[in-house]
């Protein structure tokens, strides 16, 4: 089981901020096509991976980063702080 | 060296003040502040953030500036949640015995918020409410260093 969680639009469009998902994806990219398969409202979050990053265990990742061991992962658009 | 990310506004003078006092052996503090800016009937800001990578993140930020910078001390406060036009958003505070490195770790503390600190930023205005698009030069502006 891994903790998945949405922020900004990503949290948006998929109308969920966090769930539990069961997954056997060995890296971020699996993972993402496999939500991105699920609905349309996550296709459509997931359709442009270049606006969109990833954190694993809330550091940034690349999306061919591996998922084993990995708790967390925390996908949003790129940040706007400051 | 403090991190706080908080909902509530900061005091500006009384934090500048504490930072400065606090800072023994300073020769320079440099002060910057964000504020929400009224842009096109801007009535407010909402401001997202990712609770605990927030905080990892800036913390990893300002241990990265202390080893780059002789510095003394280093204050971010970053706020979250509704902001009116006119509020403080954040402050990055730098003491360092001498005012180029002041000046540069404040800089870099900045750049680096602003394209590495999980915090999403969502303008409410006449026509409703919209996403901040990141900025390509704020990314670019990380090469700098």
């Amino acid at each position: 089981m891994i903790d998945v969680l949405y922020f900004a639009w990503v949290r948006e469009r998929i109308g969920l901020p966090r769930e539990r998902i069961d997954t056997t994806a060995s890296t971020v990219a699996a993972l993402v096509a496999e939500l991105a398969a699920r609905e349309e409202r996550y296709a459509l979050a997931f359709a442009d991976l270049a606006s969109l990053r990833v954190a694993l265990d809330q550091e940034l990742a690349s999306f061919d980063a591996p998922l084993a061991g990995v708790r967390e992962v925390a996908f949003f658009p790129p940040m706007t702080g400051g | 060296m403090r991190v706080s990310v908080q909902s509530a506004p900061f005091d500006l003078g009384a934090e500048t003040a504490g930072f400065a006092a606090s800072s023994a052996g300073a020769g320079a503090v440099v002060t910057f502040t964000g504020l929400v800016r009224g842009d096109g009937g801007l009535a407010a800001m909402e401001i997202e953030h990712y609770p605990g990578m927030t905080e990892k993140a800036i913390s990893a930020m300002v241990d990265q500036a202390a080893g780059r910078w002789s510095l003394l001390d280093a204050l971010v406060i970053h706020r979250f949640g509704r902001l009116a036009v006119g509020e403080a958003i954040m402050m990055v505070a730098t003491a360092a015995p001498h005012r180029a490195e002041a000046f540069a770790a404040a800089d870099f503390l900045m750049d680096y918020l602003k394209s590495r600190a999980p915090f999403w930023k969502k303008e409410i205005g006449p026509d409703g409410a919209e996403w901040v698009a990141a900025k390509d030069s704020d990314e670019a502006a990380l090469s700098r260093w």
